[in-house]
């Protein structure tokens, strides 16, 4: 157990080809064919319900496709212990006894192996880890006590701590304050500048924009996925959202989702 | 201050009384420690029902045996295994919800427990050991098997520590480092399973959901980290069914009860301190 597959670094970091996943008996993903190369950023934006959540889920490989084929370095994504999946911080029971470097530990427990305690250099790693994300004071903090950002940077911390080459974020930016999403998308570069693929499921059309190298518009398929430029047009967009989209005077842009969180309103330009 | 000594050191001249003192801590330590994680994964429900589901197994072998003591523990441990793997598989189908499963299964095994005990002529005597413990009646042979069983529980969440962490904290996290979390989930099913069949002499079934609940329960609101809340629930645990055992020696006071009423007490004041203060 604890596999390990090597990379076959001519291929792309992820290659996902017609995927189809089935949820409760609807379709959730349909036909859904990318790839991405090593080092991108990308954004991907979508109604609620789309299916981003679900496609980060079979992208890391906890949920299995009906049809089609995920692959990371030119294998399945079964064998990869190098994909980072940032939950949703509402899905965290944040009672649960352990301190930052406890959860930023548990992203080493693949390298351990079984039976295998940390090491020095387990120990390096989580430290540094932590000092790239800012939070190096908050080693010994019971995650309890952490603020919104600081939840979000902890995971991301893990998942370096990890050596995830491929970083899945789902909505890391909802429920932020300003500051705090403008660290998390900093913090983005940094990742950036590691080497690391990050893909990033976000509400927030004007950040996808500003942030990322490519934006990925998904409503159960893929509506379109390129530079920011061409996919958050009005005339695209509306694919995607339908009557949800709102265009004010003077190109302004703004999206009403209705379903769950509250009143979401996400801009534009 | 001598006769507090002689009151504490008098009984343990008996053999029973040195027996049933081991056998209290060692419960009371093995209980606490896999209790640590029926509290964080919100089993206890499923605890409660994997103890009293162990009853008829120990009814029939019981009648089986004719009366004798040692071979309950083996009855004990098969019946709660496959129950414990039985539940987790009838509550992993989607068709009807898992605590509604779970109540069905607990009930019906538990009737069924007592009346294959209640067509034993002594019965009221033996139902009673049966459900609340007799601390008091271990013998060396029971007392070895809880030792060796209970230390391997022990072992086995040592050795597996980082995983059953992981697993409980943030299962997707588990699935992308590849860990086999049903495999683990099942293993951490077997380990309650374990100790359940260990600690059934000690604290009978049908309170054995407060040594899993209760201790952890208490240490959960002294600390924040999972090994001290281990260790602080084992010592808790342990000082309970001490407790308990001499409770049980000079007033009569059935073990089960005693020492889970001590543990009661033990979490009533931490939680009216812990209120206080803040």
């Amino acid at each position: 157990m604890y596999p390990h597959t090597d990379h076959q670094t001519d291929q792309p970091v992820l290659d996902v080809r017609g995927l189809n996943v089935r949820y409760d008996g609807r379709s959730a993903l349909e036909e859904i064919t990318f790839h991405l190369h090593a080092g991108e950023r990308v954004a991907v934006v979508g109604p609620n319900g789309a299916g981003k959540s679900t496609l980060f889920k079979v992208v890391a490989g906890v949920l299995t496709p009906d049809r089609g084929e995920v692959r990371v370095y030119g294998s399945g994504p079964g064998g990869h212990v190098c994909i980072g999946y940032v939950p949703q911080r509402s899905q965290v029971d944040w009672h649960f006894p352990v301190s930052v470097a406890d959860v930023v530990m548990m992203g080493r427990i693949a390298k351990l192996g079984w039976l295998g305690w940390p090491r020095k250099r387990d120990w390096e790693l989580v430290r540094g880890a932590l000092a790239t994300v800012g939070m190096s004071a908050l080693f010994g903090r019971q995650i309890g006590e952490l603020s919104g950002g600081q939840q979000q940077r902890m995971f991301i911390a893990r998942a370096l701590a990890q050596e995830a080459e491929l970083m899945l974020m789902d909505e890391p930016l909802t429920g932020l304050d300003t500051p705090s999403q403008e660290a998390l998308l900093a913090l983005l570069g940094e990742l950036q500048r590691k080497g690391v693929t990050v893909m990033v499921a976000t509400h927030d059309l004007q950040q996808a924009a500003v942030y990322f190298d490519r934006v990925m518009l998904l409503n159960r398929r893929i509506v379109a996925f390129g530079p920011a430029g061409q996919v958050l047009q009005p005339e695209v967009l509306v694919q995607a959202y339908g009557n949800r989209l709102r265009v004010a005077n003077g190109g302004t842009i703004a999206v009403m989702d209705t379903c769950c969180e509250g009143d979401e309103h996400d801009h534009a330009h | 201050m001598t006769t507090l000594i002689d009151w504490l050191i008098t009984p343990l001249s008996y053999a029973f009384m040195q027996r049933g003192l081991v056998a209290a801590v060692l419960v009371g330590i093995v209980c606490a420690v896999v209790g640590t994680y029926v509290v964080l994964r919100s089993m206890a429900f499923f605890g409660d029902a994997l103890a009293h589901t162990l009853l008829p197994g120990v009814a029939l072998g019981y009648l089986v045996s004719g009366g004798a003591r040692e071979p309950l523990f083996w009855w004990a441990l098969g019946t709660s295994v496959l129950a414990s793997l039985g539940i987790g598989a009838i509550t992993r189908s989607a068709r009807i919800k898992e605590d509604t499963a779970i109540g069905i299964i607990f009930a019906g095994m538990f009737a069924l427990g007592i009346a294959i005990i209640s067509t034993v002529r002594s019965y009221a005597v033996d139902l009673s050991h049966f459900l609340f413990g007799d601390v008091l009646g271990v013998s060396s042979r029971s007392l070895v098997l809880m030792a060796i069983f209970g230390g391997l529980v022990l072992l086995i969440i040592l050795a597996f520590y980082k995983e059953f962490l992981t697993i409980s904290f943030d299962p997707v996290l588990a699935r992308t480092l590849r860990l086999p979390v049903n495999l683990l989930n099942n293993l951490l099913l077997v380990l309650i399973a374990v100790t359940v069949a260990v600690s059934m002499q000690t604290v009978g079934v049908a309170l054995m959901v407060a040594m899993l609940v209760t201790p952890a329960a208490t240490a959960s609101l002294l600390t924040r980290r999972l090994p001290y809340m281990m260790v602080l629930a084992a010592s808790m645990a342990s000082l309970s069914g001490l407790i308990g055992l001499y409770a049980s020696y000079y007033w009569g006071i059935t073990s089960g009860s005693a020492i889970v009423l001590t543990a009661t007490l033990f979490f009533l004041v931490v939680f009216l301190f812990r209120r206080h203060k803040q």
